[in-house]
């Protein structure tokens, strides 16, 4: 299917749980949904029979300055398409929920995203950080990060 | 000079002081700790493989701290491992050398200005013996620090000078 046929298709099911669509942008086309339906989109994503989801390929974070955003890359084995979704949170209360309970290999891809931005997975199994130390302090890719000059008494800066 | 130079002469009766006796078995045997980095291993393992064959120099890789003689730091120190080798440093015993293997943890390398996760050289918390410049350095040249560090070794001295 392609692009237009799948927002077409979440469109008539899901209806103002679609705030956006970016049809023209590069690389990919993508969708803004709604955080509190991403789960329930989700779902019908992998389990609709025309769609079938069912791999994850990747999960993102992004700062927009004042908005934090997740991209969710999914594709379909059995029907050879893909698709972009997109979920977008104030700085201020970043809390998406999780998917780990409809693709397993969101699991270490939320932590990451939750190491390096900061966003709240509410209901995720193991909301740890996975890249950076446990007692390290602050979200690496934000983009008002601001390194460190000391951690642990080891020098941080050239 | 070196301390079997006159090994077959007088009768296999070496004389020698204990220093270079010492000295001559340390270099000999420089057992090297068994773990790597970064792209720095790779280097570090194709040293250790049958074309550059790094065990001629009698460089046996061992996988615990307590049985090494020399920590090759191999590539980019994260602050994440800084403490880990920091440990693993502790648990070696004297006399230790450390080789700095690649610009990654000789100062940061590439990641000198944006690296947030980087320790800016293994300097800052281990003393190291041998700097091997790359990115990363060829197996000649890991074996180029290894020699200068047995000529490190060679001229040690267990007298302490008084002044």
């Amino acid at each position: 299917m392609t692009f237009q046929e799948i927002t077409e298709n979440l469109k008539q099911k899901f209806g103002t749980a679609i705030v956006e669509v970016k049809e023209t942008v590069q690389p990919d086309p993508y969708i803004i949904v709604d955080p509190n339906s991403l789960k329930e989109i989700s779902k019908y994503l992998r389990d609709e029979e025309i769609l079938t989801f069912d791999f994850l390929n990747c999960l993102s974070g992004l700062d927009l300055k004042g908005k934090l955003a997740v991209v969710y890359h999914i594709s379909s084995m059995k029907h050879k398409h893909s698709f972009v979704l997109r979920v977008e949170v104030p700085t201020d209360a970043p809390t998406v929920p999780s998917i780990e309970s409809i693709w397993k290999s969101a699991n270490w891809h939320e932590r990451e995203a939750f190491d390096m931005y900061g966003i709240i997975f509410s209901d995720h199994p193991d909301l740890r950080r996975i890249l950076m130390p446990y007692d390290w302090e602050g979200h690496p890719l934000r983009k008002d990060y601001q390194v460190p000059e000391f951690y642990n008494g080891m020098k941080v800066t050239y | 000079m070196g301390l079997l130079d006159k090994q077959f002469e007088d009768g296999n009766i070496v004389i020698t002081s204990l220093d270079n006796l010492m000295n001559w078995a340390r270099l000999s045997s420089l057992w090297q700790m068994q773990f790597g980095l970064a792209c720095c291993a790779i280097e570090m393992m194709a040293a250790s493989a049958s074309n550059f064959d790094m065990m001629r120099f009698g460089v046996i890789p061992r996988a615990t701290p307590r049985q090494c003689d020399v920590m090759i730091v191999s590539g980019t120190v994260t602050l994440k491992m800084a403490s880990r080798i920091k440990r693993l440093y502790d648990q070696m015993s004297e006399p230790r050398y450390v080789i700095s293997m690649g610009s990654c943890s000789n100062c940061g390398g590439p990641y000198w200005e944006h690296g947030y996760h980087v320790l800016k050289g293994v300097d800052r918390i281990i003393p190291v013996d041998v700097y091997v410049p790359g990115c990363p350095p060829r197996p000649e040249a890991l074996l180029e620090g290894l020699i200068k560090l047995q000529e490190k070794v060679r001229n040690y001295s267990s007298v302490k000078s008084v002044a």
